[in-house]
């Protein structure tokens, strides 16, 4: 099925020209190939090729069911996957869980908000905090000097996060008490806590109003130029995935229907077609 | 008017209403005590409040704070109260001082409990929900036959084990400690009220500190959201095996207090029925609320003595309370039409009063 993809500015998969000039001599934050599941017959995701650069702003896109958040869950090995590999920093992910993957370097948000909605704010970002501000149980059992003191550090950790999307004011407040965008931006507020390389957003500008997108992509790009890392989004709305996305991947049923730079994108007919069905077949 | 107050401040006057509740409640039975107000049945009641105040307390870190159904809270108890009696035994030439033996038993049975609890832990926690409970319901029954067909006995060799009285094979002066179905029985009692409460305050200390500090938040957010909790690096395994070994462990020196405040125990003491008396402490007391837990086992513990002139229909109020009391606490409706009541109560009577000064 490559070969298809070869002619004009299609590039043949595994490809890694969609790699942002900047990032070419630096080892890709992720790797995959050959990259499926199947669910008992249903191939949900087939021959994923993706290569990320190190800050890289890559988008995913594809008509709904498509398999997208099937990608980010094989990423996050919230499925394990029934073939390929994936390579973060150069490294095989094969037989890690959600856990491991987290440490190793990549952080999400989720499609429906999955926030710790009885805690407070601050208390949610702390828990993003978990791997990074560390000290053993006994200490926080027996509140210990370090206890005081690694608590103290994570409450500035967390303030100073949280002032990437200006929500210091919010911090005492019951998280699943806030309104909806405020809960998508602490959602990615506590990935950036646990300190990734990589940054899946599953569709983060959902139910936001125009203004708002705008002041997400302005951040997104920020936390790129600010962490130096690289960050991948799923995103229904054209304007923001036009807009930021470095290199974009088109899915369809699954598979990779075209890779390329935004304006390429816009300009394939297989896209065009997956979007707004062809025009020559039935009537 | 009121002010609002930082959720940090809010947890610290929390907790120290919880410490208050439990010291001023200790100080006015030991005051009642000391001046003989109390019957005799109330006084042996006192430990075993203090004991299943600990029950309620630690379970209620494994079903309200950890959310998963335990049915199997007693086991560790038991696992606990014998090995507690066991040591008391056993260490009853090495240790001479009373209260001394008694931190000593307190220990081994709190570990013991706490292994015990380990063990258990490693196929339990690999299930979720309806199947844990089921599980954990069926380990408590293993523990309570398993500790009733085991023999234990100590002489100068040490401690012996076995499945029979015979088998034990002890030398001059040897003693068996547990016989089995008989329980254990001829060992000195060494807890007392005051070890009590101060095992309940510890408890408390530890419990409501750990839920306040980087382990307890992992463990709140597994309950609240497990994938979200996973993606941000938090290892279930391993704080879910946290919150359910501490609450074993707790459970341990639990049933050594209690064990060590009667002349005997048997297993049959810690069965299904007990467990599901202190899951009742804990969902009376509300799920996640140390305080609540504490209060409800309190009340619950001496609610029967209460009733003792009720006679034969004894169980039978005391369900009735149970329900009335869920009811209660539950239904917002109710709770609604009883402020009301109150607030009409507190008008007519002020009227009154009122009246009353004019006249």
């Amino acid at each position: 099925m490559a070969k298809e993809f070869q002619k004009g500015k299609m590039v043949p998969v595994p490809s890694r020209s969609i790699v942002p000039e900047r990032d070419v001599d630096k080892m890709p934050v992720l790797e995959c190939s050959h990259l499926g599941i199947d669910f008992g017959g249903l191939t949900a995701v087939n021959e994923l090729n993706l290569t990320i650069g190190r800050t890289e702003i890559a988008g995913l896109i594809g008509p709904n069911g498509a398999g997208k958040t099937t990608v980010f869950n094989l990423l996050t090995k919230v499925y394990q996957p029934t073939r390929g590999t994936i390579l973060l920093n150069g490294k095989d992910t094969h037989g890690m869980s959600t856990t491991q993957v987290n440490r190793a370097g990549i952080a999400r948000t989720f499609q429906n908000i999955r926030l710790f909605s009885n805690l407070t704010v601050e208390d949610n970002v702390r828990i993003g905090l978990h791997n990074q501000v560390r000290y053993p149980m006994w200490d926080g059992v027996f509140r210990l000097p370090r206890y005081w003191k690694q608590e103290k550090v994570a409450h500035e950790k967390a303030m100073e996060l949280l002032s990437i999307f200006h929500m210091e004011d919010l911090a005492q407040h019951q998280a699943g008490s806030l309104p909806y965008g405020a809960q998508r931006r602490l959602e990615i507020v506590r990935a950036l806590a646990t300190n990734p390389r990589l940054l899946l957003l599953d569709e983060p500008a959902a139910g936001m109003n125009p203004s708002e997108t705008h002041d997400l992509m302005e951040n997104i790009i920020k936390i790129r130029d600010t962490f130096q890392i690289a960050i991948m989004l799923i995103e229904h709305d054209m304007n923001l995935v036009m807009g930021i996305c470095e290199g974009i991947c088109v899915l369809n049923f699954g598979e990779v229907i075209a890779k390329g730079t935004s304006e390429e994108i816009q300009r394939n007919p297989k896209v065009i077609e997956a979007y707004l069905g062809s025009g020559k077949k039935g009537g | 008017m009121m002010k609002q107050l930082s959720p940090a401040r809010k947890r610290l006057l929390d907790n120290a209403l919880t410490y208050g509740i439990v010291i001023v409640a200790y100080l006015v039975l030991q005051l009642l005590s000391g001046a003989e107000l109390l019957s005799s049945t109330m006084e042996g009641l006192l430990i075993p409040i203090c004991a299943y105040v600990i029950m309620a307390v630690s379970l209620n870190l494994v079903v309200g704070i950890s959310g998963e159904l335990s049915l199997g809270h007693a086991g560790f108890m038991s696992v606990g109260a014998f090995s507690g009696v066991v040591a008391n035994v056993a260490l009853q030439q090495l240790i001479p001082v009373n209260s001394l033996r008694l931190v000593a038993a307190l220990a081994v049975g709190a570990v013991m409990a706490g292994f015990a609890g380990f063990i258990i832990g490693i196929p339990v926690l690999r299930l979720r929900g309806d199947y844990l409970a089921i599980v954990t319901l069926a380990f408590g029954e293993i523990i309570k036959n398993v500790i009733n067909c085991l023999y234990i006995g100590v002489d100068e060799n040490g401690i012996h084990f076995a499945t029979n009285q015979a088998a034990l094979a002890l030398a001059e002066g040897g003693k068996a400690v547990v016989k089995g179905p008989m329980g254990a029985s001829g060992y000195t009692k060494l807890s007392s009220f005051t070890a009590g409460f101060i095992l309940v305050l510890i408890t408390l200390v530890i419990v409501l500190n750990l839920v306040h500090s980087r382990a307890g938040r992992a463990i709140l957010a597994l309950r609240d959201n497990r994938i979200a909790a996973e993606s941000v690096g938090i290892s279930a395994t391993k704080y879910k095996m946290m919150a359910f070994v501490t609450s074993s462990v707790l459970a341990g020196a639990a049933g050594v207090l209690y064990a060590l405040s009667f002349g005997s125990i048997a297993a049959k003491k810690f069965d299904f029925n007990a467990s599901i008396l202190v899951l009742v402490y804990v969902v009376l007391g509300g799920l996640g609320n140390i305080r609540g837990s504490v209060i409800a086992a309190a009340l619950l513990v001496v609610l029967p003595e209460l009733l003792r002139e009720f006679y034969d229909y004894r169980m039978l109020v005391y369900a009735i309370v149970l329900i009335l009391v869920m009811l209660l606490t539950n239904s917002v409706g109710i709770r609604q039409f009883l402020a009301q009541r109150f607030v009409r109560l507190g008008r007519v009577l002020s009227k009154r009063a009122m009246k009353g000064v004019e006249n």
